[in-house]
């Protein structure tokens, strides 16, 4: 199925938030994670299961002021 | 100064953000003797973040800060600060809700909103907010127990532009601690803020956008500490005449 992750079409096998984190290639990456614009903590990603056109934002640390 | 039951020794607070390089970033941090650092989150991939910057980071062993930078709502910041929290590990958060984009002005009333649900939820509120009184009473009233009100806007550089206003909160709330965030250019600036009884400066594009970054992180703490020394040591008053500093008494006449 297509979901829009960080704002672009993905083509994505795993249907909960967790697996697709791994298919996207971030195992281990220290990220936290929004559904339909709900922030996911960790723990709640395995049961977090994703529709066809969900939006998921990945985000990352980054310098700020 | 002691913020959440935290004591700080260092009074300046600095951005990690807009720095030519990591390494310049690294060594700019330690030349400002800052234990706190500003850090932000962003979309997974953009340049300059990840999990280097995050790595960089915890090698300096400083206290993190994280912000709702760009945020315009009540619920993008709240929903930022929950992720922030996670990811970095902390229940501080540098509460930011835009609502103007010329002047990065905060929308105070998103502000004492969102301010009041995170500390609920158990945030340890840092608000950015304007120079107002009322709108400060009303962030206290929310349960932050910190206020950043702007010396001017962010980035911009031009230093205090209103001392009145920022004289009157710290007379108002002398047991708060307050911390000048944004607007700060030069280390007179942050040595103003100082004098002004306030308890800290956070700032991160005077020294970032500086052509020599870590000099200027040196300037800054030197200048935080001078003004935190000027302002414990009780300054005089100005005065519009002038009065002799050396002894009347005493003076010979050389008269023929």
């Amino acid at each position: 199925m297509t979901i829009i992750v960080n704002g672009k079409p993905r083509e994505v096998k795993a249907a909960t938030l967790d697996a697709v984190l791994a298919e996207l290639g971030y195992n281990g990456a220290h990220v936290a994670t929004a559904h339909r614009g709900e922030f996911v903590p960790a723990a709640a990603r395995a049961a977090c299961r994703l529709e066809e056109g969900d939006r998921v934002e990945i985000l990352s640390p980054i310098g700020g002021g | 100064m002691l913020v959440y039951g935290t004591e700080l020794r260092s009074r300046l607070l600095l951005g990690t953000a807009q720095y030519p390089s990591p390494a310049v970033l690294a060594e700019a941090v330690r030349a400002s003797g800052a234990e706190v650092v500003t850090v932000s989150l962003r979309r997974e991939g953009v340049a300059g973040g990840g999990q280097g910057f995050w790595q960089l980071v915890r090698d300096l062993g400083v206290r993190v800060l994280p912000n709702t930078a760009g945020c315009h709502t009540v619920k993008e910041a709240v929903t930022t600060a929950r992720m922030a929290r996670e990811v970095f590990s902390t229940p501080w958060i540098k509460l930011e809700v835009i609502g103007e984009d010329d002047t990065l002005q905060p929308d105070v009333f998103g502000l004492v909103e969102a301010a009041r649900i995170l500390s609920a939820e158990g945030f340890q509120v840092f608000p950015y907010t304007t120079d107002d009184l009322v709108v400060a009473g009303r962030l206290l009233d929310a349960g932050c127990q910190v206020l950043m009100p702007w010396g001017a806007p962010i980035g911009s550089g031009r230093g205090i532009n209103n001392p009145y206003a920022l004289r009157s909160l710290r007379a108002h709330f002398p047991n708060v601690p307050l911390v000048v965030d944004a607007g700060i250019g030069l280390p007179s600036h942050a040595a103003q803020a100082m004098e002004l009884g306030y308890d800290a400066v956070l700032l991160n594009t005077a020294v970032a956008r500086a052509g020599d970054p870590v000099r200027m992180a040196r300037a800054m703490a030197r200048a935080v500490e001078a003004g935190r020394l000027a302002f414990e040591a009780d300054p005089m008053e100005a005065r519009d005449m002038a009065a002799p500093s050396s002894p009347v008494i005493g003076m010979p006449v050389f008269g023929a």
